[in-house]
Protein backbone atom coordinates (compact mmCIF):
# COMPACT_ATOMS: atom_id res chain seq x y z
CA UNK A 1 0.00 0.00 0.00
CA UNK A 2 2.15 3.22 -1.31
CA UNK A 3 0.37 6.33 -0.96
CA UNK A 4 -3.07 6.23 1.16
CA UNK A 5 -6.30 5.70 -1.27
CA UNK A 6 -8.58 8.62 -2.09
CA UNK A 7 -11.52 8.65 -0.17
CA UNK A 8 -14.41 6.50 -1.21
CA UNK A 9 -17.37 6.63 0.80
CA UNK A 10 -20.80 4.30 0.42
CA UNK A 11 -22.24 2.06 2.84
CA UNK A 12 -22.59 -1.72 2.26
CA UNK A 13 -26.37 -3.45 1.35
CA UNK A 14 -27.99 -3.93 4.55
CA UNK A 15 -27.78 -7.29 4.49
CA UNK A 16 -24.19 -7.66 3.71
CA UNK A 17 -23.98 -5.62 7.35
CA UNK A 18 -25.77 -7.83 8.84
CA UNK A 19 -24.24 -11.07 8.02
CA UNK A 20 -20.81 -9.81 8.88
CA UNK A 21 -22.01 -8.61 12.05
CA UNK A 22 -24.17 -12.01 13.17
CA UNK A 23 -21.17 -14.00 12.04
CA UNK A 24 -18.68 -11.58 14.23
CA UNK A 25 -21.37 -12.20 17.28
CA UNK A 26 -21.56 -15.64 16.81
CA UNK A 27 -17.88 -16.22 17.14
CA UNK A 28 -17.37 -13.78 19.94
CA UNK A 29 -19.89 -16.25 22.07
CA UNK A 30 -17.92 -19.06 20.54
CA UNK A 31 -14.95 -17.87 22.60
CA UNK A 32 -16.55 -17.17 25.92
CA UNK A 33 -16.05 -20.20 28.31
CA UNK A 34 -18.58 -18.62 30.83
CA UNK A 35 -21.58 -18.08 28.21
CA UNK A 36 -20.80 -22.01 26.94
CA UNK A 37 -21.33 -23.41 29.77
CA UNK A 38 -24.52 -22.00 30.45
CA UNK A 39 -25.84 -22.59 26.87
CA UNK A 40 -24.69 -25.83 26.28
CA UNK A 41 -23.03 -27.95 29.01
CA UNK A 42 -25.47 -26.85 31.95
CA UNK A 43 -28.58 -27.81 29.92
CA UNK A 44 -27.26 -31.09 28.79
CA UNK A 45 -25.76 -32.10 32.22
CA UNK A 46 -29.59 -31.00 33.40
CA UNK A 47 -30.92 -33.60 30.65
CA UNK A 48 -28.95 -36.70 31.30
CA UNK A 49 -28.84 -36.02 35.21
CA UNK A 50 -32.58 -35.66 35.91
CA UNK A 51 -33.67 -38.32 33.22
CA UNK A 52 -31.61 -40.70 34.31
CA UNK A 53 -32.76 -40.24 38.22
CA UNK A 54 -35.32 -39.92 39.64
CA UNK A 55 -34.61 -36.43 41.45
CA UNK A 56 -38.13 -35.40 40.91
CA UNK A 57 -41.39 -36.83 40.20
CA UNK A 58 -42.85 -36.12 36.88
CA UNK A 59 -45.95 -37.53 36.58
CA UNK A 60 -46.56 -40.74 34.45
CA UNK A 61 -44.65 -42.04 31.48
CA UNK A 62 -40.95 -41.83 31.21
CA UNK A 63 -39.51 -39.04 33.07
CA UNK A 64 -37.29 -37.77 29.67
CA UNK A 65 -40.95 -37.05 28.26
CA UNK A 66 -41.21 -34.23 31.07
CA UNK A 67 -37.70 -33.27 31.06
CA UNK A 68 -36.52 -33.25 27.51
CA UNK A 69 -39.27 -30.14 26.87
CA UNK A 70 -38.03 -28.00 29.47
CA UNK A 71 -34.44 -28.14 28.78
CA UNK A 72 -35.11 -26.79 25.55
CA UNK A 73 -37.32 -24.04 27.10
CA UNK A 74 -34.23 -23.33 29.29
CA UNK A 75 -31.37 -23.47 26.08
CA UNK A 76 -33.61 -20.40 24.85
CA UNK A 77 -33.63 -18.59 28.34
CA UNK A 78 -30.05 -19.32 28.08
CA UNK A 79 -29.56 -18.11 25.14
CA UNK A 80 -32.23 -15.07 24.23
CA UNK A 81 -32.07 -13.80 28.04
CA UNK A 82 -29.24 -14.64 29.72
CA UNK A 83 -26.16 -14.66 27.50
CA UNK A 84 -28.25 -11.69 25.08
CA UNK A 85 -28.49 -9.40 28.51
CA UNK A 86 -24.37 -10.26 29.36
CA UNK A 87 -23.05 -9.74 26.48
CA UNK A 88 -25.34 -6.92 25.58
CA UNK A 89 -24.37 -5.46 28.65
CA UNK A 90 -20.50 -5.87 28.67
CA UNK A 91 -20.88 -3.89 25.00
CA UNK A 92 -22.49 -1.05 26.33
CA UNK A 93 -19.66 -0.83 29.10
CA UNK A 94 -16.71 -1.13 26.73
CA UNK A 95 -17.95 1.03 23.94
CA UNK A 96 -18.61 -1.45 21.51
CA UNK A 97 -22.44 -0.28 20.99
CA UNK A 98 -21.23 3.49 20.63
CA UNK A 99 -18.47 2.73 18.33
CA UNK A 100 -20.96 0.50 15.84
CA UNK A 101 -23.53 3.48 16.54
CA UNK A 102 -20.88 5.75 14.01
CA UNK A 103 -20.16 2.90 11.12
CA UNK A 104 -23.11 2.33 8.52
CA UNK A 105 -24.89 -0.64 10.58
CA UNK A 106 -28.00 1.16 11.61
CA UNK A 107 -29.18 0.18 15.05
CA UNK A 108 -32.23 -2.02 13.50
CA UNK A 109 -29.55 -3.91 11.36
CA UNK A 110 -27.33 -4.55 14.82
CA UNK A 111 -30.69 -5.45 16.29
CA UNK A 112 -31.55 -7.83 13.37
CA UNK A 113 -28.06 -9.58 13.65
CA UNK A 114 -28.48 -10.46 17.32
CA UNK A 115 -31.57 -11.61 16.97
CA UNK A 116 -30.19 -13.59 14.03
CA UNK A 117 -27.28 -15.39 16.79
CA UNK A 118 -29.52 -15.83 18.93
CA UNK A 119 -31.55 -18.01 16.80
CA UNK A 120 -28.70 -19.46 14.97
CA UNK A 121 -27.43 -19.98 18.70
CA UNK A 122 -30.34 -21.79 19.93
CA UNK A 123 -30.89 -24.05 16.26
CA UNK A 124 -27.49 -25.59 17.50
CA UNK A 125 -28.90 -25.87 20.88
CA UNK A 126 -31.77 -27.71 20.30
CA UNK A 127 -30.10 -30.29 17.86
CA UNK A 128 -27.60 -30.84 20.72
CA UNK A 129 -30.58 -31.51 23.37
CA UNK A 130 -32.85 -33.51 20.58
CA UNK A 131 -29.99 -35.66 19.88
CA UNK A 132 -28.83 -36.09 23.34
CA UNK A 133 -32.75 -36.49 23.99
CA UNK A 134 -33.40 -39.26 21.83
CA UNK A 135 -30.16 -41.19 23.15
CA UNK A 136 -31.19 -41.12 26.37
CA UNK A 137 -35.11 -43.15 24.99
CA UNK A 138 -36.99 -39.02 24.33
CA UNK A 139 -39.60 -40.08 22.04
CA UNK A 140 -41.76 -36.86 21.64
CA UNK A 141 -44.96 -36.47 20.13
CA UNK A 142 -44.73 -35.26 16.55
CA UNK A 143 -46.88 -33.86 13.94
CA UNK A 144 -46.76 -30.84 11.07
CA UNK A 145 -49.05 -28.28 13.02
CA UNK A 146 -46.74 -29.32 16.08
CA UNK A 147 -43.82 -28.54 14.69
CA UNK A 148 -45.32 -25.39 14.10
CA UNK A 149 -46.14 -24.43 17.57
CA UNK A 150 -42.89 -24.96 18.95
CA UNK A 151 -40.98 -23.09 16.50
CA UNK A 152 -44.00 -20.34 17.20
CA UNK A 153 -43.01 -21.05 20.81
CA UNK A 154 -39.67 -21.04 20.52
CA UNK A 155 -40.01 -17.45 18.93
CA UNK A 156 -42.15 -16.12 20.30
CA UNK A 157 -40.03 -16.98 23.77
CA UNK A 158 -37.06 -15.74 22.22
CA UNK A 159 -38.47 -12.39 21.67
CA UNK A 160 -40.20 -12.65 25.05
CA UNK A 161 -36.68 -13.09 26.88
CA UNK A 162 -34.88 -10.97 24.51
CA UNK A 163 -36.56 -7.96 25.04
CA UNK A 164 -36.39 -8.46 28.95
CA UNK A 165 -32.73 -8.81 28.49
CA UNK A 166 -32.32 -5.78 26.24
CA UNK A 167 -34.18 -3.77 29.08
CA UNK A 168 -31.66 -5.14 31.75
CA UNK A 169 -28.69 -4.59 29.45
CA UNK A 170 -29.63 -1.40 28.32
CA UNK A 171 -30.21 0.08 32.06
CA UNK A 172 -28.19 -1.23 34.44
CA UNK A 173 -24.49 -1.44 35.19
CA UNK A 174 -22.85 -4.07 33.03
CA UNK A 175 -21.75 -5.95 36.70
CA UNK A 176 -25.31 -6.13 37.92
CA UNK A 177 -26.79 -7.21 34.48
CA UNK A 178 -23.84 -10.16 34.98
CA UNK A 179 -25.41 -10.65 38.55
CA UNK A 180 -29.01 -10.21 37.85
CA UNK A 181 -29.16 -12.47 34.60
CA UNK A 182 -27.23 -15.48 36.17
CA UNK A 183 -29.93 -15.10 39.48
CA UNK A 184 -32.96 -15.08 37.13
CA UNK A 185 -31.84 -17.86 35.11
CA UNK A 186 -31.30 -19.98 38.56
CA UNK A 187 -34.57 -18.82 39.68
CA UNK A 188 -36.36 -19.54 36.89
CA UNK A 189 -34.51 -22.70 36.43
CA UNK A 190 -36.18 -23.17 40.10
CA UNK A 191 -39.69 -22.09 39.94
CA UNK A 192 -40.38 -20.62 36.38
CA UNK A 193 -41.86 -25.01 35.61
CA UNK A 194 -38.66 -25.31 33.16
CA UNK A 195 -37.56 -28.54 35.81
CA UNK A 196 -39.86 -28.72 38.62
CA UNK A 197 -43.29 -29.47 37.34
CA UNK A 198 -45.86 -26.39 38.19
CA UNK A 199 -47.81 -28.96 39.82
CA UNK A 200 -45.65 -29.32 42.71
CA UNK A 201 -46.06 -25.86 44.01
CA UNK A 202 -48.74 -24.41 45.93
CA UNK A 203 -52.24 -23.83 43.97
CA UNK A 204 -52.36 -20.17 44.75
CA UNK A 205 -48.98 -19.36 42.75
CA UNK A 206 -49.37 -21.87 40.28
CA UNK A 207 -51.67 -19.64 38.34
CA UNK A 208 -48.68 -16.70 38.43
CA UNK A 209 -45.85 -19.06 38.17
CA UNK A 210 -48.09 -19.77 34.37
CA UNK A 211 -47.78 -16.65 33.46
CA UNK A 212 -44.19 -16.47 33.69
CA UNK A 213 -42.45 -16.45 29.95
CA UNK A 214 -40.32 -19.36 31.66
CA UNK A 215 -43.64 -21.31 32.80
CA UNK A 216 -45.34 -20.27 29.65
CA UNK A 217 -42.66 -21.51 27.12
CA UNK A 218 -41.99 -24.36 28.91
CA UNK A 219 -45.82 -25.50 29.17
CA UNK A 220 -45.72 -25.01 25.54
CA UNK A 221 -43.17 -27.37 24.73
CA UNK A 222 -44.21 -29.91 26.99
CA UNK A 223 -47.80 -29.66 25.86
CA UNK A 224 -46.92 -29.95 22.07
CA UNK A 225 -44.00 -32.75 22.30
CA UNK A 226 -45.66 -34.72 25.50
CA UNK A 227 -49.15 -34.62 24.48
CA UNK A 228 -49.45 -34.19 21.13
CA UNK A 229 -51.60 -30.71 21.86
CA UNK A 230 -52.14 -28.65 18.33
CA UNK A 231 -51.57 -25.23 19.55
CA UNK A 232 -50.92 -24.05 23.10
CA UNK A 233 -52.69 -20.81 22.40
CA UNK A 234 -52.66 -19.68 25.70
CA UNK A 235 -49.10 -19.71 26.21
CA UNK A 236 -48.74 -18.10 22.88
CA UNK A 237 -50.57 -15.35 24.07
CA UNK A 238 -48.24 -14.95 27.34
CA UNK A 239 -45.18 -15.43 25.30
CA UNK A 240 -46.42 -12.79 23.00
CA UNK A 241 -48.22 -10.07 25.82
CA UNK A 242 -44.36 -10.62 27.44
CA UNK A 243 -42.75 -10.11 24.40
CA UNK A 244 -44.79 -6.79 23.34
CA UNK A 245 -44.02 -5.46 26.50
CA UNK A 246 -40.47 -5.93 27.17
CA UNK A 247 -39.40 -4.74 24.00
CA UNK A 248 -41.60 -1.49 24.03
CA UNK A 249 -39.92 -0.95 27.55
CA UNK A 250 -36.39 -2.15 26.28
CA UNK A 251 -37.45 0.13 23.32
CA UNK A 252 -37.60 3.37 25.14
CA UNK A 253 -35.15 2.99 28.12
CA UNK A 254 -32.07 1.32 26.21
CA UNK A 255 -29.15 3.81 26.87
CA UNK A 256 -26.70 2.98 23.99
CA UNK A 257 -23.63 4.36 26.06
CA UNK B 1 -18.81 24.52 1.99
CA UNK B 2 -16.40 23.66 5.10
CA UNK B 3 -16.41 19.98 6.06
CA UNK B 4 -17.56 21.42 9.50
CA UNK B 5 -19.32 24.55 10.29
CA UNK B 6 -20.17 25.23 13.95
CA UNK B 7 -21.98 28.31 15.22
CA UNK B 8 -22.99 29.37 18.48
CA UNK B 9 -22.32 25.75 19.92
CA UNK B 10 -23.96 25.13 23.90
CA UNK B 11 -24.07 22.17 25.90
CA UNK B 12 -24.70 22.01 29.15
CA UNK B 13 -24.24 18.83 31.41
CA UNK B 14 -26.48 19.47 34.04
CA UNK B 15 -25.08 23.17 35.82
CA UNK B 16 -21.70 23.13 33.89
CA UNK B 17 -21.40 24.38 30.45
CA UNK B 18 -19.36 21.78 28.40
CA UNK B 19 -19.77 23.94 25.48
CA UNK B 20 -20.47 27.83 25.97
CA UNK B 21 -21.27 29.03 22.58
CA UNK B 22 -18.29 27.69 20.16
CA UNK B 23 -17.94 28.90 16.98
CA UNK B 24 -15.34 27.50 13.99
CA UNK B 25 -15.20 26.10 11.21
CA UNK B 26 -12.94 23.38 9.39
CA UNK B 27 -12.15 23.50 5.71
CA UNK B 28 -12.18 20.11 3.35
CA UNK B 29 -8.75 18.88 2.65
CA UNK B 30 -7.34 20.30 5.73
CA UNK B 31 -6.37 19.35 9.24
CA UNK B 32 -7.74 20.81 11.83
CA UNK B 33 -6.59 20.75 15.35
CA UNK B 34 -8.78 21.24 18.33
CA UNK B 35 -6.31 22.33 21.20
CA UNK B 36 -7.32 22.79 24.68
CA UNK B 37 -6.86 21.81 28.38
CA UNK B 38 -8.60 18.80 29.65
CA UNK B 39 -12.28 19.96 30.45
CA UNK B 40 -12.24 22.46 27.55
CA UNK B 41 -15.04 20.91 25.64
CA UNK B 42 -12.93 19.50 22.76
CA UNK B 43 -14.75 15.84 23.28
CA UNK B 44 -17.98 17.09 23.74
CA UNK B 45 -17.43 19.41 20.32
CA UNK B 46 -16.52 16.16 18.76
CA UNK B 47 -19.29 13.84 19.38
CA UNK B 48 -21.78 16.05 18.65
CA UNK B 49 -20.25 16.49 15.16
CA UNK B 50 -20.37 12.65 15.05
CA UNK B 51 -23.77 12.47 16.01
CA UNK B 52 -23.17 10.82 19.42
CA UNK B 53 -25.05 14.19 21.58
CA UNK B 54 -27.28 16.78 20.72
CA UNK B 55 -26.55 20.63 20.74
CA UNK B 56 -28.40 22.89 23.48
CA UNK B 57 -27.87 25.67 21.51
CA UNK B 58 -26.52 26.91 18.36
CA UNK B 59 -25.92 24.62 14.67
CA UNK B 60 -23.53 22.46 13.27
CA UNK B 61 -23.14 21.13 10.29
CA UNK B 62 -21.12 18.06 8.80
CA UNK B 63 -20.75 18.01 4.92
CA UNK B 64 -23.30 20.62 4.77
CA UNK B 65 -25.32 18.14 6.82
CA UNK B 66 -27.12 18.03 10.99
CA UNK B 67 -25.21 15.48 12.57
CA UNK B 68 -28.42 14.37 14.29
CA UNK B 69 -30.87 14.50 11.93
CA UNK B 70 -28.77 13.08 8.97
CA UNK B 71 -26.96 10.53 10.84
CA UNK B 72 -27.49 7.99 8.26
CA UNK B 73 -26.43 9.50 5.21
CA UNK B 74 -23.16 11.08 7.32
CA UNK B 75 -21.74 7.12 8.77
CA UNK B 76 -20.60 6.10 5.72
CA UNK B 77 -18.86 9.07 5.07
CA UNK B 78 -17.59 9.57 8.49
CA UNK B 79 -14.59 7.61 9.93
CA UNK B 80 -15.27 7.95 13.72
CA UNK B 81 -12.26 7.12 16.42
CA UNK B 82 -13.36 7.31 20.07
CA UNK B 83 -11.15 8.88 22.37
CA UNK B 84 -11.45 5.43 24.37
CA UNK B 85 -13.17 2.15 23.56
CA UNK B 86 -15.40 1.10 21.32
CA UNK B 87 -13.75 -2.41 20.20
CA UNK B 88 -14.78 -6.05 21.60
CA UNK B 89 -12.09 -7.28 24.55
CA UNK B 90 -11.92 -10.23 22.51
CA UNK B 91 -11.88 -9.78 18.97
CA UNK B 92 -8.91 -10.25 16.78
CA UNK B 93 -7.62 -6.96 14.55
CA UNK B 94 -7.58 -9.27 11.32
CA UNK B 95 -11.20 -10.46 12.00
CA UNK B 96 -12.40 -7.12 13.06
CA UNK B 97 -11.27 -5.46 10.39
CA UNK B 98 -12.56 -7.77 7.95
CA UNK B 99 -16.08 -7.29 10.13
CA UNK B 100 -16.13 -3.30 9.49
CA UNK B 101 -14.55 -3.72 5.61
CA UNK B 102 -18.21 -5.35 5.01
CA UNK B 103 -20.13 -1.87 6.06
CA UNK B 104 -18.63 -0.18 3.96
CA UNK B 105 -19.09 -0.13 -0.10
CA UNK B 106 -15.09 0.39 -0.95
CA UNK B 107 -13.42 -0.15 1.78
CA UNK B 108 -9.14 -0.87 2.14
CA UNK B 109 -8.00 -4.13 1.89
CA UNK B 110 -7.93 -5.26 5.69
CA UNK B 111 -4.97 -7.14 5.13
CA UNK B 112 -3.47 -4.17 3.56
CA UNK B 113 -4.31 -2.02 6.11
CA UNK B 114 -3.03 -4.41 9.16
CA UNK B 115 0.61 -4.33 7.38
CA UNK B 116 0.14 -0.65 6.84
CA UNK B 117 -0.47 -0.36 10.44
CA UNK B 118 1.61 -2.20 11.54
CA UNK B 119 -0.25 -4.76 13.37
CA UNK B 120 0.48 -8.07 11.18
CA UNK B 121 2.28 -9.66 13.60
CA UNK B 122 -0.48 -9.58 16.34
CA UNK B 123 -3.47 -10.12 14.05
CA UNK B 124 -4.33 -12.75 15.88
CA UNK B 125 -4.25 -11.22 19.13
CA UNK B 126 -7.34 -10.63 21.22
CA UNK B 127 -8.04 -6.87 21.53
CA UNK B 128 -7.62 -6.64 25.24
CA UNK B 129 -3.84 -8.37 25.41
CA UNK B 130 -2.83 -5.72 22.78
CA UNK B 131 -0.37 -2.92 23.81
CA UNK B 132 -1.94 0.03 24.43
CA UNK B 133 -0.15 1.43 21.18
CA UNK B 134 -1.72 -1.67 19.05
CA UNK B 135 -5.25 -0.56 20.24
CA UNK B 136 -4.88 3.06 19.69
CA UNK B 137 -3.77 1.89 16.08
CA UNK B 138 -6.61 -0.74 15.82
CA UNK B 139 -8.81 2.11 16.55
CA UNK B 140 -7.26 4.36 14.06
CA UNK B 141 -7.30 1.83 11.35
CA UNK B 142 -11.25 1.12 12.10
CA UNK B 143 -12.08 5.07 11.65
CA UNK B 144 -10.26 4.47 7.94
CA UNK B 145 -11.48 1.35 6.29
CA UNK B 146 -14.34 2.31 5.05
CA UNK B 147 -12.63 5.33 2.67
CA UNK B 148 -14.32 8.06 4.68
CA UNK B 149 -14.12 11.96 3.03
CA UNK B 150 -14.27 13.23 6.48
CA UNK B 151 -11.97 11.72 10.25
CA UNK B 152 -12.81 12.91 13.43
CA UNK B 153 -10.22 11.40 15.65
CA UNK B 154 -10.28 12.21 19.20
CA UNK B 155 -6.67 12.09 20.96
CA UNK B 156 -5.24 10.13 18.74
CA UNK B 157 -1.54 9.66 19.43
CA UNK B 158 -2.79 9.81 23.45
CA UNK B 159 -0.57 7.28 25.41
CA UNK B 160 1.52 6.43 22.49
CA UNK B 161 5.95 6.12 22.36
CA UNK B 162 7.63 8.75 20.41
CA UNK B 163 7.95 5.91 17.50
CA UNK B 164 4.25 5.72 16.98
CA UNK B 165 3.21 9.12 17.58
CA UNK B 166 5.32 9.33 14.61
CA UNK B 167 4.36 7.00 12.61
CA UNK B 168 0.61 8.07 13.30
CA UNK B 169 1.68 11.66 12.02
CA UNK B 170 3.21 10.37 8.88
CA UNK B 171 -0.32 8.27 8.50
CA UNK B 172 -2.47 11.47 9.04
CA UNK B 173 0.08 13.20 6.46
CA UNK B 174 -0.74 10.71 3.87
CA UNK B 175 -4.24 10.68 4.79
CA UNK B 176 -4.81 14.54 4.28
CA UNK B 177 -2.25 13.85 0.53
CA UNK B 178 -5.12 11.29 -0.39
CA UNK B 179 -7.69 14.24 -0.13
CA UNK B 180 -9.21 13.50 3.04
CA UNK B 181 -10.22 15.98 5.89
CA UNK B 182 -9.04 15.37 9.34
CA UNK B 183 -10.05 17.38 12.23
CA UNK B 184 -8.18 15.66 15.54
CA UNK B 185 -7.88 16.47 19.03
CA UNK B 186 -4.92 16.60 21.31
CA UNK B 187 -3.02 17.76 24.44
CA UNK B 188 0.44 17.81 22.44
CA UNK B 189 1.31 21.13 20.60
CA UNK B 190 3.89 19.41 18.52
CA UNK B 191 1.59 17.66 16.97
CA UNK B 192 -1.08 20.56 16.40
CA UNK B 193 2.29 22.21 14.91
CA UNK B 194 3.18 19.31 12.81
CA UNK B 195 0.25 18.48 11.45
CA UNK B 196 -2.56 21.08 11.60
CA UNK B 197 -3.15 23.38 8.55
CA UNK B 198 -5.32 25.36 11.07
CA UNK B 199 -5.30 25.40 14.56
CA UNK B 200 -8.57 26.16 17.29
CA UNK B 201 -7.72 26.82 21.10
CA UNK B 202 -10.47 26.23 22.64
CA UNK B 203 -10.98 26.76 26.56
CA UNK B 204 -13.93 26.27 29.15
CA UNK B 205 -16.25 25.80 26.26
CA UNK B 206 -15.59 28.46 24.10
CA UNK B 207 -13.40 29.60 21.46
CA UNK B 208 -9.66 31.77 22.56
CA UNK B 209 -7.94 31.71 19.26
CA UNK B 210 -8.08 30.10 15.97
CA UNK B 211 -5.37 30.63 13.10
CA UNK B 212 -2.43 28.71 11.19
CA UNK B 213 0.07 27.69 13.32
CA UNK B 214 2.43 29.89 11.98
CA UNK B 215 -0.43 32.70 12.20
CA UNK B 216 -0.60 32.18 16.05
CA UNK B 217 2.75 31.95 16.94
CA UNK B 218 3.49 35.10 15.14
CA UNK B 219 6.45 34.79 13.30
CA UNK B 220 9.36 36.36 15.06
CA UNK B 221 7.75 37.47 18.60
CA UNK B 222 10.57 38.94 20.90
CA UNK B 223 13.74 40.17 21.31
CA UNK B 224 15.71 39.09 24.89
CA UNK B 225 19.17 39.95 26.23
CA UNK B 226 21.28 39.82 29.67
CA UNK B 227 22.83 42.74 30.90
CA UNK B 228 23.54 43.65 34.25
CA UNK B 229 20.18 44.07 36.80
CA UNK B 230 18.06 46.85 37.18
CA UNK B 231 18.58 49.06 34.04
CA UNK B 232 16.28 52.00 33.57
CA UNK B 233 14.68 51.15 30.53
CA UNK B 234 12.04 54.03 29.99
CA UNK B 235 14.43 55.84 27.52
CA UNK B 236 14.62 52.29 25.44
CA UNK B 237 10.90 52.15 25.82
CA UNK B 238 10.35 55.62 24.34
CA UNK B 239 12.60 54.98 21.49
CA UNK B 240 10.44 52.05 20.45
CA UNK B 241 7.33 51.95 18.32
CA UNK B 242 4.54 52.49 20.82
CA UNK B 243 2.81 49.63 21.66
CA UNK B 244 5.96 47.79 23.00
CA UNK B 245 6.44 45.73 25.88
CA UNK B 246 9.86 46.42 27.95
CA UNK B 247 10.25 43.74 30.55
CA UNK B 248 13.21 42.43 33.52
CA UNK B 249 12.17 38.97 34.23
CA UNK B 250 13.76 37.44 36.09
CA UNK B 251 16.72 39.97 37.18
CA UNK B 252 18.95 40.72 34.17
CA UNK B 253 16.87 39.35 31.63
CA UNK B 254 15.12 41.72 29.16
CA UNK B 255 12.57 41.16 26.68
CA UNK B 256 11.24 43.44 24.07
CA UNK B 257 7.96 42.28 22.60
CA UNK B 258 6.57 44.60 19.87
CA UNK B 259 3.12 43.92 18.85
CA UNK B 260 4.27 43.53 15.22
CA UNK B 261 7.03 41.50 16.08
CA UNK B 262 11.07 42.08 16.12
CA UNK B 263 12.37 44.06 12.97
CA UNK B 264 15.11 45.20 11.58
CA UNK B 265 14.13 48.70 12.41
CA UNK B 266 13.22 46.70 16.78
CA UNK B 267 16.57 45.71 16.82
CA UNK B 268 18.55 48.91 15.74
CA UNK B 269 16.58 50.88 18.03
CA UNK B 270 17.63 47.92 20.78
CA UNK B 271 21.17 48.14 19.93
CA UNK B 272 21.40 51.53 19.54
CA UNK B 273 20.24 52.17 22.94
CA UNK B 274 22.26 49.72 24.45
CA UNK B 275 25.90 51.32 22.94
CA UNK B 276 24.43 55.10 23.46
CA UNK B 277 23.87 53.83 27.52
CA UNK B 278 27.31 51.80 27.37
CA UNK B 279 25.58 48.22 28.02
CA UNK B 280 27.03 45.46 26.38
CA UNK B 281 24.30 43.19 25.51
CA UNK B 282 24.75 39.53 26.28
CA UNK B 283 22.86 36.67 24.60
CA UNK B 284 20.97 38.82 22.21
CA UNK B 285 18.25 36.96 20.33
CA UNK B 286 15.14 36.93 18.52
CA UNK B 287 12.97 34.02 19.73
CA UNK B 288 10.21 33.09 18.36
CA UNK B 289 6.87 31.91 20.34
CA UNK B 290 6.03 28.41 19.79
CA UNK B 291 2.14 27.16 19.75
CA UNK B 292 2.93 25.94 23.67
CA UNK B 293 3.89 29.70 24.72
CA UNK B 294 0.62 30.69 22.80
CA UNK B 295 -1.23 28.06 24.32
CA UNK B 296 -0.11 28.96 28.29
CA UNK B 297 -0.80 32.62 27.27
CA UNK B 298 -4.42 31.79 26.34
CA UNK B 299 -5.39 29.35 28.29
CA UNK B 300 -3.43 30.49 31.76
CA UNK B 301 -0.87 28.58 33.61
CA UNK B 302 -2.28 26.95 36.66
CA UNK B 303 -3.23 23.53 37.05
CA UNK B 304 -6.91 22.64 36.21
CA UNK B 305 -8.25 19.38 38.12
Amino acid sequence: MTGWPAPAPGAAPLPAMIRAQARLELRTLARNGEQLLLTVIIPVLLLVVFSAEALISTGPGPRIDFIAPGILALAVISTSFTSLAIGTAFERRYGVLKRLGATPLPRAGLIAAKALTVLAVEAGQAALIIVVGLLLGWHPALSPAGIGAVLAALVLGSAAFSGLAMLMAGTMRAEATLAAANLVYLVLLGIGGVIFPLSKFPAGVRPVLRLLPSGALSDAFRSVLRYGAGLPARDLLVLTAWAVAGIALAARTFRWE
Amino acid sequence: MPAVEISGLVKNYGPVAAVAGLSLRAGRGQVTAILGPNGAGKTTTIEICEGYRRPDAGTVRVLGLDPARDARALRPRVGVMLQAGGIPTTVRPGEYLRVLARFYAHPIDPAALVDRLGLGESARTPFRRLSGGQQQRLALAAALIGRPELVFLDEPTAGLDPQARRATWELIESLRASGATVILTTHYLEEAERLADRVVIVDRGSLVAEGSPADLTGGHGQLRFRAEPGLDTAGLLAALPPGCVVKESPAGQYLIEPPGGVDPQVLATVTTWCAEQGILAQSLRIESRNLEDVFLELTGRELRS
